[in-house]
């Protein structure tokens, strides 16, 4: 009980820590593919601190439910981060909330942010929350395939018991690798990565997720752009735990298991971010009525994956 | 052992019937080519396997004739006629992404349940086969029916031949006549269909076949 | 706990009803007589829960009236006393609603003495034991609801919307007595024990579920038979509308969970194929013609059909998981759609009292003349938060937990031994993962374009805070819409003794879990803990604001809003319900309702200002309805010269048919 809690505890902590700095080594490692030296790795530690010691401003047609949303976003993405494993199976709550249920937090998050977008009354919040809608109503399909095709290899959706059963080995399969380039694509889609949207851009046609939070600053905006580096971090782990399980130390395990676990999931997210920083320079971003022929992609992929399973299964 | 090669076979199958997917919802032609040479490339890939696994020689050469002819051969042949009709930069615009997208993999749910009823006696690897096999060959026929250019027609009925060709080589010992025969006509059949592409052009100036529709109609 | 308590109080509701029409004119008549039909409401709730958590016996009573040789049948057991709690608890929720905002009404003696009635035909349509009691209760409950729909008889479409509501209700009517008719077969045993041991063919009983899905299915929405509802439900009160979709589409299914799981014996896979399918489609277009809407009423109209749809969904998976003998199974999809039963009542109630509430205090139900409400009506804004929050199945409310179970069953699926179903389950599936979604986008656009932003006209503008009765209702199922998610366990085991009833099989109980998780199938597989869900998104929520003020800034100014520095004072420049569903409408909307969307641009000098027409049409009734509606005014048109023959044809009728009989005696074999 009270190494499950420690873990737990560590892994929150953890999770809150690295977030920002994941976000660090993306931007560090695409302004060098871009020839630029681009900002430290600790940059975004920074803004976030700077951000959250000015004052905020508050548009006069906000109303109370403004000032609330960032600190429920911020709760929702980081309870459903806290559960998923990243470097230890053994998480004290684990069994709170499997992955449907997890999926549905950053659901709740994102339910709440579109909101938001409409509080103030501005064509610019109206333009991000219906994007983000839309891009949300098909890539939940997808998500919920792709859950089906781990739960068909995995007999269950808790992430532990996934996470331990891939950790001993399912073979070669080709459902998985759909799974995997489909939870890919809706990875990026949900975090609002090029091609889906360009987090750094300043021009309305392109904006989702910026034109949602465009009215929020100070202290709201630090805590949903920490947030949304939780929120990149979930997914980079959750691919972590799933589809690379290996160096994820299990239940019950002596605590140098745990540290050299800790350092392997360091050393996947720092992939991660590589691989992310090559792949968003490497492609330009998608009209927005292109999107969904994205996601219906990952959606394909993810059906065609449980239907191979079945195949398989049913011999 | 038999594991492995039961996932490996799986493996190339699947992503043969995905690669057929990914067909239907290509609209430029040049990558639509592009795509049918792939599908052969993993086509050739699966047969030589199942060479291997079923210790047949004789698929090794069939595996070489689908490189040879499909995968290479055909594609560049295709490639240099859409340069000289001068279609090479066209954009489909007939399809409808999401609808014909369901329909495919409704077609692949179909022919699993319609294959895995009916051989519930036979060997694991073959019915497995058969199954992506008939996806292959209705989501080939599924594409010639979306299409409105006459090339993509030719793709699509291609691609229906590989699927003939994968079912063909998971039912074990079929005569490499009947092998020879069915790629020859199919050889035949290409030729032809060049020619009359070249013919419609040159009457019609375009290969677009609701134009030719349009022309059946006012001769009424 | 015996029936004659529950029938003495659908009796007094009925005395109610009558009671109504002098109390109608007076100033306090209806508040007295909201006040006694909660208070009857109350007492036949208790009266349910009671049942239901005694784990009594099933109980039954013969009155002598009604039909001579049969008399009614009443009968309490563990589904009767579950239905009756979520009618009665509905019941109460409105009566409490309709103290506050029932004195608004123009003309009260339209509605106060058919609301006891209706409440009372409700209970009847539960209790009722044999087939022309149902049928009785049903007819009565159709036409007391009709009465309350055309109570607002002068605003436009209403009529036209009683009228749709009555041809379809009593064509629901006739497939039901058809239904009852084939279980009932040659002997003619009119009472449900009698149903129950008497046998039917395979055919028979695919042809009884057609009929059930036909009667009881257009009762409770699905598609395509769900066109009377959007029309019907927002044209009554905002309390009786919360009653018609909250309570009588639930007196539906449990029409439909009786006849087909109770009388109609051991179902066969394919039915259960069939009602899957039917819940899927509903779902998804039901959402789908909610987004298209800006009505505020008919959007949470369509809605009701999306989760009947949910319901169905659970209903089909329960009716093939038992067909294959997989017992635990269909004890989880039963409990599941159980569960969203009660689910629905509390959120659509509390989402049309809402709604209701808006319209009062600002006299518009179009969402594209409202906006800004929040900071006007901050009470209501907060428990329609909750209503939207819930409805949008997200953790860690009610609508997650009953959605997450659907899911678990559908992850079974897996087992079942039949293509058709292996294959179909998760297609549903996804298309309920897509629902939920949409579902989600629909209730951002209803509270984002009627409670915040900025007011659009100076109704809005002018909107005050709604009166306490309706607050206590609304937040009563607010409440109780956040203890069944953090605690779904004690509903999942108040819904055993039901699922036990029905299919011999019920859930684990899950009162012994620890922390109070619920686990549906074994822990190894996947539980969901709400309360802890719940506590740490609160402590996370608590902590982030106590780092912050302690750490961080806490200064707040206010300022006109950013809008990238150009900011447009007219509050028209803001996102209308039908731009907000602009991306899902090209998506979706092209293909399924043919939406399409026309800019008028008169030529440059022009003055006038350019036009942008969106068109969406409803498939379902332009190719379903319109030619039934023609055929039927064709043949009557023909069969009109029949009443204009002469006498000798009038003769020679009546001889051949005279002769044709004669004719048929003789070579009867």
């Amino acid at each position: 009980m009270i190494d499950g809690l420690s873990i737990q505890i560590s892994q929150m902590l953890l999770v809150l820590a690295l977030a920002p700095l994941l976000v660090g080594i993306v931007r560090a490692i695409k302004a060098r593919l871009l020839r630029r030296r681009g900002p430290s790795v600790l940059q975004p530690f920074r803004d976030i601190a700077r951000l959250a010691r000015k004052e905020a401003v508050v548009a006069e047609s906000a109303s109370w439910l403004f000032r609330v949303v960032p600190y429920l976003v911020f709760a929702a993405t980081w309870v459903a981060a806290a559960l998923v494993p990243t470097f230890a199976t053994g998480l004290l709550f684990s069994w709170s909330a499997d992955l449907i249920a997890i999926i549905a937090l950053l659901g709740s998050a994102r339910f709440f942010l579109a909101l938001a977008g409409m509080d103030v009354g501005t064509s610019f919040g109206g333009i991000g929350s219906s994007r983000e809608v839309m891009i949300a109503s098909l890539a939940e399909p997808a998500l919920i395939m792709i859950v089906f095709t781990l739960a068909l290899v995995a007999g269950s959706t808790q992430l532990s018991t996934v996470a331990e059963i891939f950790l001993s080995g399912v073979g070669l399969r080709v459902s998985l690798g759909m799974a995997l380039v489909a939870l890919i694509i809706v990875a990026i889609a949900e975090n609002g990565r090029i091609p889906v949207d360009n987090p750094a851009t300043h021009l309305e046609l392109t904006m989702v997720h910026e034109a949602m939070v465009l009215e929020y600053s100070g202290r709201h905006l630090a805590l949903i752009e920490l947030a949304s580096a939780l929120k990149l971090l979930l997914y980079a782990s959750l691919i972590a735990c799933v589809f690379t399980p290996w160096g994820l130390a299990p239940a019950g395990a002596p605590f140098h298991v745990h540290l050299i676990g800790a350092a392997v999931y360091a050393g996947k997210l720092a992939a991660a971010g590589l691989l992310l920083a090559v792949f968003e320079t490497m492609i330009a971003k998608m009209r927005v009525f292109r999107v969904p022929d994205f996601l219906g992609a990952a959606l394909m992929l993810g059906s065609l994956g449980a239907l191979l399973l079945f195949v398989s299964r049913g011999l | 052992m038999e594991r492995l090669a039961f996932d490996v076979a799986h493996l190339l199958a699947g992503s043969i019937v995905l690669l057929s997917l990914m067909l239907l919802y290509q609209d430029r032609l040049y990558t639509l080519i592009n795509v049918f040479a792939m599908q052969a490339v993993v086509l050739a890939l699966s047969v030589s396997w199942q060479a291997w696994v079923q210790d047949a020689p004789h698929l090794y050469l069939t595996a070489a004739i689908a490189l040879a002819v499909k995968a290479i051969v055909i594609p560049v042949a295709l490639h240099r006629m859409i340069r000289i009709l001068g279609i090479h930069r066209e954009i489909e615009t007939a399809l409808n992404t999401g609808p014909t997208m369901l329909a495919g993999l409704g077609l692949v749910a179909l022919s699993m349940a319609v294959i895995l009823r009916v051989t519930s006696d036979a060997d694991i690897l073959a019915r497995e086969d058969l199954a992506f096999a008939l996806s292959v060959v209705l989501l080939g026929l599924l594409t010639m029916v979306t299409r409105r250019n006459a090339v993509s027609q030719v793709v699509g009925f291609m691609s229906l031949e590989n699927g003939l060709i994968l079912a063909a080589t998971g039912a074990k010992g079929m005569p490499f006549v009947v092998e020879i025969s069915v790629a020859f006509s199919v050889l035949v059949a290409f030729i032809v269909i060049g020619i009359f592409l070249f013919r419609i052009r040159e009457r019609f100036d375009t290969v677009d076949l609701e134009a030719l529709d349009e022309v059946r109609e006012s001769r009424r | 706990m015996t029936v004659a308590p529950l029938l003495a109080g659908a009796a007094a509701l009925l005395a109610l009803s009558i009671a109504a029409i002098p109390l109608a004119r007076r100033p306090a008549g209806n508040k007295i007589l909201y006040g006694l039909a909660l208070a009857l409401s109350m007492l036949l709730l208790g009266g349910a829960i009671n049942h239901l958590v005694s784990g009594a016996d099933p109980a039954w009573i013969r009155l002598p009236l009604g039909l001579p040789w049969i008399g009614s049948r009443f009968r309490l057991d563990a589904l009767s006393a579950f239905f009756l709690a979520v009618t009665n608890l509905g019941g109460s929720a409105a009566s409490l609603y309709a103290m506050g905002r029932g004195a608004q009404e123009p003309e009260p003696q339209r509605v106060l003495p058919f609301y006891p009635a209706f409440l009372a035909a409700m209970n009847l349509v539960v209790l009722a034991d044999d087939a022309f009691t149902f049928l009785l209760a049903w007819e009565f409950m159709s036409l007391t609801s009709w009465a309350l729909v055309m109570a607002h008889h002068r605003e436009r479409g209403n009529a036209h919307a009683g009228y749709v509501y009555i041809v379809m209700a009593t064509f629901g009517t006739l497939a039901l007595l058809l239904a009852f008719g084939l279980l009932a077969g040659p002997g003619g045993g009119y009472d449900f024990a009698a149903m129950r041991t008497h046998e039917v063919t395979p055919a028979i009983a695919g042809l009884v579920l057609a009929l059930v899905l036909l009667g009881a299915g257009s009762k409770a929405g699905i598609v395509p038979l769900h066109v009377w509802l959007p029309l019907a439900h927002p044209a009554a009160p905002s309390h009786v509308s919360a009653l018609m979709s909250g309570v009588m589409t639930k007196a539906a299914i449990y029409g439909f969970v009786r006849i087909v799981f109770d009388l109609l014996g051991e179902p066969s896979w394919w039915s259960g194929l069939i009602v899957l399918f039917l819940g899927g489609i509903t779902a998804v277009l039901g959402v789908l013609y909610a987004l298209m809407q800006h009505d505020l009423k008919r959007l949470l109209a369509y809605h009701t059909v999306e989760n009947i749809g949910i319901i169905y969904i659970g209903l089909g998976l329960a009716l093939a998981f038992r067909a294959n003998g997989m017992g635990a199974a269909a004890a989880l999809a039963m409990t599941a759609a159980l569960f969203h039963v009660l689910n629905h009542m509390l959120f659509k109630s509390l989402l049309f009292f809402g709604a209701g509430a808006v319209l009062g205090a600002t006299g518009e139900r179009d969402m594209e003349k409202l906006g800004g409400l929040a900071r006007n009506m901050p009470y209501t804004s907060f428990v329609f938060l909750v209503g939207c929050v819930a409805i949008s199945a997200l953790p860690p409310l009610n609508g997650f937990v009953s959605e997450w179970l659907t899911f678990q069953a559908i992850l079974l699926s897996p087992d079942l031994p039949q293509w058709a179903l292996k294959i179909m389950a998760p297609a549903m599936g996804g298309l309920l993962a897509l629902s939920a979604a949409l579902a989600a986008a629909c209730f951002v656009k209803a509270y984002g374009v009627t409670f915040l932003g900025r007011p659009r006209s100076e109704a809005a503008r002018e909107a005050r805070e709604t009166d306490a009765f309706s607050l206590a209702a609304m937040s009563a199922l607010a409440i109780l819409c956040l203890m069944a998610g953090i605690l779904p366990g004690f509903v999942i085991d108040t819904l055993g003794p039901t699922t036990l009833s029905l299919i011999d099989e019920r859930m684990p109980v899950q009162a012994s879990v620890r922390w109070l998780s619920i686990v549906p199938i074994a822990e190894s597989r996947s539980s969901y803990n709400g309360l802890l869900v719940f506590a740490f998104v609160a402590a996370s929520a608590t902590f982030a604001a106590l780092v912050i003020h302690r750490f961080a800034s806490t200064r707040l100014r206010r300022a006109p809003a950013w809008d990238c520095g150009f900011p447009d004072p007219s509050p028209a420049t803001q996102y209308s319900a039908s731009s907000f569903a602009q991306p899902i409408r090209r998506v979706f909307g092209t293909s399924i309702f043919r939406a399409r969307e026309e800019v008028n641009m008169p030529p440059p000098g022009d003055g006038r200002p350019a036009r942008l027409t969106v068109t969406v049409r409803d498939l379902a009734w332009e190719l379903i309805y319109v030619p039934i509606v023609r055929g039927a005014a064709w043949i009557s048109e023909r069969l009109n010269h029949l009443q204009f023959l002469t006498i000798r044809q009038y003769l020679s009728l009546v001889f051949a048919v005279l002769v044709f009989l004669l004719l048929v005696l003789a070579s009867w074999q």
